[in-house]
């Protein structure tokens, strides 16, 4: 059961009410956990290859650009391998950009939901984030075993990965709750989002080093959070060179003003989605 | 007695968009952006003209056990104003306060997911419909029950026919515990038994002493099911009575609307394309007499006047009793060698029945008119028409027939 008979007053509402309300979101945690496990299921059910793809994706795109970027244009990998260094950026890039994709659509994919019943609608992009830990957990395993079979040892950096994480996954919601709401209204974010991605990943040191660039360009540039990311996790992952922490802080706070931005805006137009989707 | 809802001067407006709700591009609201600091007064104008006002000024109470029946035309704001008691979008002015669980009965398998099992689907399902996952395993033995399909629980539900889809979806909402129901016209799906079933369920729950709002167009069940009947008319309560009066002053609009240039009727279609639109519709017995009074069993002609031609117009008539039963359709997509299909353009429809197998009463037609493979335009109640009695194939209707049709037959009696 829901909390017990209390009277509940609906009305026109004004400034963030909704989103950013905690009991709001604590009653309709089970809600929240299905549309996890739904979205969780439904990305493996009907796929020939189910949890693969989650490793397919990475190793594809390290096979290319290690022949690409790594033989042919002969890019710095900061004296590492270069099918590891990419494929340490590539795990959690494929996290954030699956994320974005999938979470800019799923207000739209989920119009039947949105337009029927009541929940916080917060709960369709941030269930495609958390859906998306499954396929980071296990691209990670493939990871660390690769790392392994080349004769890296990880360091105790590697504690330093969920925060890594959590800093991809709160940029990540932000982005995706602002652009799945303009979605609703403007289909073309449907366009944008694939060809903005692709953009993303080159002005994301995923192919080269961030170390090829020239302060105070290097430091400024974390404010994309996925420079933080990228760097950190190839630092946590592969155990060697020095702690980019100043590029996982900027990163960190970059993340954060995202997300609060990003739920900010969810927030405004929430309570016109049903009119409009 | 407690109040379960009150609103006080609800009210929900819609903006008009040139385009229609949905969608805008984006260049379009990037250049409207630009311009708007020059142009404030004439956005602010012109916002204010195209304002609809889908609910207005609407102060109802309703108490708790009450069980209410809502009903109007197409786009009166039933649908509005359960959309605002369930939270789906907000009201523009006004409020409602609601005491109590809501739940709502939705359109069927809404929420449903065709890649998921039976099984995966009553947990989701059940959540989204407001209960708990513990709630959900305790009663999760009996909604498969009720939907009795124990066999079919780990099939994907893509794999199961509509039938046990509203099964599984009906099944799941009834076992659902709210103080508050709300009902959109999701009983006119499934099979007879099941719905009878779903009825019993439906009185079951009014007679707990739960609150129930229940939006239907079949008359008949609104009138089994409630007590009290709240007719709305754009947006503001016409009539709010005890359930036969509040029927018997809609079926006085109907015949009202139905009388009326059909031009100037609003509560069109909402999927209609307009690019025509039902100018007139009669029915008239080929013999002569008044348009709209037919005799049973007489030859009878329905004839649908639209404004535009169209290529390739197909048209499908309702006969609704005066109860809003549907008693069948007649439907031009289902083309037979009988048909007749013009070399000429025109604007008149036609269709002709043999024998007219009607019960005498009072009826009704729906029509649906389309063309380019999309609906150019519906209408509810574009005709009332009397049955007067008559001969069925020779025979005398019997004055205590039941029913709604009459059906041309012969007998083989011993001696």
């Amino acid at each position: 059961m829901l909390t017990p008979v209390d009277t509940l007053r609906l009305q026109p509402t004004r400034g963030f009410s909704r989103v950013l309300a905690p009991r709001e979101l604590w009653r309709y945690r089970d809600l929240a956990g299905q549309i996890a496990l739904r979205d969780i299921t439904v990305r493996y059910r009907q796929t020939a290859l189910g949890g693969a793809w989650a490793v397919l994706q990475p190793i594809g795109f390290m096979v290319v650009f290690s022949l690409i970027f790594g033989n042919v244009a002969g890019l710095s990998s900061n004296g590492l391998p270069y099918p590891l260094f990419s494929l340490a950026a590539l795990v959690p890039w494929t996290f954030f950009s699956t994320a974005l994709l999938l979470g800019s659509d799923s207000l739209v994919a989920n119009s039947a939901l949105v337009s029927k019943i009541y929940f916080p609608r917060i709960f369709m992009p941030a269930g495609v984030i958390v859906a998306g830990f499954v396929d980071l957990s296990i691209s990670f395993v493939i990871l660390m075993i690769i790392v392994f079979a080349w004769g890296f040892v990880p360091s105790v950096a590697i504690l330093a990965v969920p925060l890594l994480v959590a800093i991809g996954a709160a940029a990540a919601l932000g982005i995706a709750a602002a652009l799945s709401a303009i979605n609703v209204r403007y289909r073309d974010v449907r366009y944008v989002v694939p060809f903005a991605i692709q953009m993303w990943l080159f002005i994301t040191p995923v192919v080269y080093p961030s170390s090829q660039i020239a302060e105070p360009w290097r430091t400024l540039s974390a404010i994309n959070p996925m420079v933080g990311v990228v760097e950190g996790f190839r630092w946590a992952t592969l155990g060697t060179g020095n702690a980019p922490w100043d590029l996982i802080g900027i990163s960190a706070l970059a993340a954060l003003v995202i997300l609060g931005a990003g739920l900010a805006y969810f927030d405004r137009v929430e309570r016109a989605f049903a009119d409009f989707v | 007695m407690s109040v379960a809802i009150q609103t006080h001067e609800l009210g929900k407006s819609y903006t008009l968009g040139v385009k229609g709700p949905g969608y805008g591009t984006l260049r379009e609201a990037l250049v409207e952006a630009a311009q708007r600091p020059f142009k404030r007064e004439r956005r602010e104008k012109k916002a204010k003209g195209d304002l609809l006002w889908a609910l207005k000024d609407l102060s109802l109470t309703i108490e708790s056990g009450e069980v209410v029946g809502l009903i109007g035309h197409n786009g009166a704001g039933k649908s509005t104003l359960l959309k605002i008691l369930s939270r789906i979008t907000e009201p523009s002015a006004g409020y409602a306060d609601v005491t109590g669980r809501v739940g709502s009965l939705l359109e069927v398998g809404t929420g449903f997911h065709p890649e998921l099992t039976g099984r995966e689907n009553i947990y989701l399902n059940g959540s989204i419909l407001g209960m708990r996952k513990a709630e959900i395993r305790t009663r999760f033995d009996e909604i498969v029950e009720f939907a009795e399909m124990e066999r079919f629980l780990d099939t994907p539900v893509k794999r199961y026919s509509s039938g046990m889809s509203v099964r599984l979806a009906f099944a799941v909402a009834a076992h659902l515990e709210p103080e508050i129901l709300l009902v959109d016209e999701v009983l006119a799906v499934g099979d007879a038994s099941f719905q009878r079933k779903s009825l019993g369920k439906m009185n079951e729950v009014a007679k707990e002493g739960r609150t129930v709002v229940f939006v239907s167009h079949n008359l008949a069940i609104i009138q089994a099911l409630c007590s009290r009947g709240i007719l709305l008319e754009r947006g503001e309560v016409k009539t709010d009575a005890p359930i036969v009066e509040a029927i018997d002053s809609y079926l006085r609009t109907l015949e009202r609307a139905a009388s009326d240039d059909l031009l100037e009727r609003t509560d069109r279609d909402s999927r209609a394309y307009d690019e025509t639109l039902v100018r007139r519709l009669e029915i008239h017995d080929d013999s002569g007499g008044h348009p709209n009074v037919v005799v049973a069993g007489r030859p009878a002609t329905i004839a649908v006047e639209v404004t535009e031609h169209l290529p390739t117009m197909e048209c499908q008539l309702t006969i609704v009793n005066s109860l809003g039963q549907p008693v069948c359709t007649l439907d031009s997509e289902m083309s037979a060698p009988v048909d007749v299909r013009e070399d000429e353009p025109g604007t008149r429809l036609e269709c002709h029945i043999d024998s007219l197998p009607l019960l005498p009463g009072r009826y009704r037609i729906d029509v649906i008119v389309k063309a380019k493979r999309h609906i150019q335009d519906g209408l509810q109640a574009a005709a009332l028409f009397d049955v007067e009695p008559g001969t069925v194939g020779n025979r005398p209707i019997a004055a205590e027939a039941e029913g709604d049709v009459v059906l041309p037959h012969s007998w083989r009696l011993p001696a």
